[in-house]
């Protein structure tokens, strides 16, 4: 008993050891630009987690990378690959902010936000549909077709911003700025500053004596910060996402279909669909966090690649390092959000290039894949040993797999 | 008359660049293809693109001379290919996913390397244009028409064009195609036979990554003379797609590349010539033509058996 829980501590830190030995590689760089790593990593943790603006912009960041997150690893879990986020995100945010700016005219603001959300949700459903459906019927690699689409949403952004989309003030005064009109105040996602002010919370931390890191936190409610109430949102997601993979028959379908394709198609479940459904609800969860930073920080459209911000890539890392499992993904993502935020706090603390950070994520995915792996190995030694202890087990099991083996000639024929 | 000359004039630039732009597309396919052929689906040739094509700029920079940067995309790109090949070959990574952390780690470094080693944009003295002199009086590229679109390139454009009947034979005629071909298609065979799988495999990922590295090079020192970030701009991806375009042979990669590149030109000649289609539908054009070729339902016959599965001795 005791040996097993040591073994799934193991299982459980492999990820933790894929960041500490990417981020020692980062050390050995920053060595080389004659910069104290220890001292860079502090500026970036510090930067980060330290204060209530940095605090406030991990959590900021850490929303799109959530929902995005999220949208992976439904499609993951159901056996598809989906690059696209970026794309998703892209044309989300744009049909948000298109409906967005139709309504208004006396509407209500929640009833536009909802409306919002649910635009954005749709235009990423289909943009995520599209491949899976392409994948389910014709065999299309869903990787190439969603890294294809991701470009065609970029082209597609830059038109509508260039021409219908843009913003009238833009045009009258000849800047013509690819970015569309301010969507209405009433709009906006509310953001934390606001909600405290509702139910009263009006003193500020200084008012109140408070020293330190309860000063930050209650400053990150109570001050002016960036931090919307996406982050509300983001985190209700996660929780109807794990409902929705393991309390309800579509979870279950997705997940049988990503284990064994063969398997899912003897017992009788439409394996086409559920890919086509997985990809649209990936992509829905890419196009809604595309929607939250229209609606919670940007309020307007602009430049496509910087309303996606990489967040679509990066997103791919926080659900990994999530484990694919959307509890996982909350603290994943707020983790990685706060390395984006922090690599900004490095640059401008010791003037090391940002990127870095890209680099860094770049290792920890190749780490993470790679250690998938061992924790699989070593699950593997684990069953055979316990097979060993008792013969009838090796039986049965050769049974099933011969059973197994069966129905997967059956389907193939 | 004039029209007519003008319209000819744009005909012969379109041919001509598109024959130019050919280039990293070929060099990243055609090895690409090796890749595929051995098994390994290899996503990160964007990054391997965008580290050739800082390496390779880096040391015409330094050196003066293109060759040595050349010789230095080639083994930047054999380097990104080997960590491509240990988390996907020995670790067994997922491929899809592995390559994005390869693209994510070559964007990641080779913007960082840019901007910490050189800064700002500046130009070197890459390869420049062959112009195929026979003596003072004779050039072949002063040949009207046919010169302009043949024999005006660098030789990194003619050795990518070259490349392609190599590949071919190299793939079909030579024990380590053979093998190369084995490993992609069964795997177990192969290693019945005593081959080790691993290491064909290895060297398939290791070759196809120096020719994306050199193909990143080719934009940097051969058709562009500067480096920026993100200069690739999604050729890498396109480059892995034309592999599925071109059926997994060299033959049809070549078909795919010119068609991609002369499309290309031919989005920077509506622009240039400001003619009436937006130049975001234009640019959007290979994506979608892209898609398009995928679902075309007699390609997907000849993939290799055993894309993107790893290896298991003593399974299956």
């Amino acid at each position: 008993m005791k040996r097993q829980f040591f073994d799934r501590l193991i299982d459980a830190l492999l990820p933790l050891f894929a960041i500490l030995l990417a981020f020692a590689i980062g050390a050995l760089f920053l060595l080389w630009q004659g910069v104290n790593p220890l001292e860079a990593y502090k500026a970036m943790i510090v930067g980060a987690f330290g204060n209530k603006n940095g605090l406030a912009d991990t959590l900021v960041k850490a929303v799109p990378l959530m929902l995005v997150a999220l949208g992976i690893a439904i499609a993951f879990r159901g056996g598809m690959i989906n690059i696209g986020a970026e794309g998703q995100i892209i044309v989300g945010a744009l049909f948000t902010s298109w409906v967005g700016l139709q309504l208004g005219g006396g509407l209500p603001g929640w009833f536009i936000i909802i409306i919002g959300l649910i635009s954005g949700a749709f235009m990423g459903g289909i943009w995520g549909l599209i491949p899976g459906f392409l994948k389910a019927k014709l065999g299309v690699n869903e990787i190439l077709s969603t890294i294809m689409m991701n470009q065609i949403a970029i082209q597609i952004g830059f038109f509508l911003l260039r021409g219908p989309m843009i913003d009238p003030a833009e045009v009258a005064a000849g800047t013509n700025i690819p970015q569309s009109a301010r969507l209405e105040r009433i709009a906006d996602m509310p953001r934390f500053t606001d909600m405290a002010k509702w139910f009263g919370f009006t003193e500020s931390a200084k008012n109140l004596g408070l020293e330190g890191f309860t000063k930050e936190i209650y400053g990150l409610f109570v001050d002016p910060t960036r931090f919307h109430s996406g982050f509300i949102f983001a985190v209700v997601m996660a929780v109807l996402v794990y409902i929705l993979l393991w309390r309800t028959t579509i979870g279950y379908r997705i997940r049988a279909v990503g284990l064994n394709r063969h398997a899912a198609r003897y017992a009788g479940m439409n394996v086409k669909q559920t890919m086509v459904m997985s990809m649209t609800l990936s992509g829905a969860f890419a196009g809604l966090a595309g929607a939250v930073e229209i609606l919670g920080l940007h309020h307007r459209m602009f430049e496509p690649v910087a309303v996606s911000a990489g967040y679509g890539f990066a997103g791919i890392v926080a659900a990994l390092f999530g484990k694919l499992h959307p509890l996982g993904i909350i603290p994943s993502s707020i983790l990685f959000g706060g390395l984006l935020v922090g690599g900004d706090k490095m640059q401008r603390a010791m003037q090391i290039p940002q990127v870095l950070i890209v680099a860094i994520l770049g290792l920890v995915v190749l780490f993470v894949v790679s250690t998938d792996y061992l924790v699989k190995k070593r699950q593997n030694r684990r069953v055979s040993v316990t097979d060993g202890d008792d013969d009838l087990a090796i039986v049965e099991k050769m049974k099933e797999s011969l059973k197994e083996a069966g129905a997967d000639e059956e389907v193939d024929a | 008359m004039s029209e007519n000359l003008t319209m000819a004039a744009i005909i012969l630039g379109i041919l001509h660049s598109g024959i130019r732009l050919a280039t990293p597309y070929l060099f990243a396919s055609i090895g690409e293809t090796i890749s595929q052929r051995a098994g390994v689906l290899n996503l990160g040739v964007e990054g391997i693109m965008l580290m050739g094509a800082f390496f390779g700029f880096y040391a015409t920079m330094q050196t003066d001379n293109p060759w040595i940067g050349l010789l230095a995309a080639l083994i930047v790109g054999a380097m990104m290919g080997l960590l491509m090949a240990i988390a996907s070959i020995t670790f067994q990574a997922q491929q899809g996913i592995s390559g994005i952390g390869l693209f994510m780690f070559g964007a990641g470094v080779s913007s960082l390397l840019f901007k910490t080693m050189v800064g700002n944009v500046v130009s070197v003295n890459g390869f420049s244009e062959l112009t195929f002199c026979v003596s003072d009086m004779l050039c072949l590229s002063e040949i009207p028409v046919l010169g302009d679109i043949f024999f005006s390139h660098s030789i990194v454009t003619y050795a990518a064009f070259a490349l392609v009947p190599f590949a071919a034979w190299m793939l079909n005629e030579t024990t380590w195609g053979l093998n190369v071909r084995s490993v992609g298609q069964n795997p177990e065979a192969v290693d019945s036979l005593g081959v080790s799988v691993t290491a064909v495999r290895y060297a398939a990922v290791m070759v196809g990554s120096a020719l994306a590295g050199i193909a990143g090079a080719s934009l940097s020192i051969s058709l562009l003379g500067l480096f920026q970030e993100n200069m690739t701009n999604g050729m890498g991806f396109i480059a892995v797609a034309l592999v599925y375009f071109g059926s997994w042979k060299p033959r049809g990669v070549l078909l795919g590349a010119l068609l991609f590149s002369t499309i290309n030109a031919l989005q920077l000649w509506v622009q240039v010539l400001d003619l009436n289609i937006p130049s975001d539908v234009a640019v959007m054009l290979p994506y979608l033509l892209t898609i398009i070729a995928l679902a075309l339902p007699f390609r997907r016959s000849m993939q290799p058996a055993a894309l993107t599965k790893p290896f298991k001795r003593g399974e299956n």
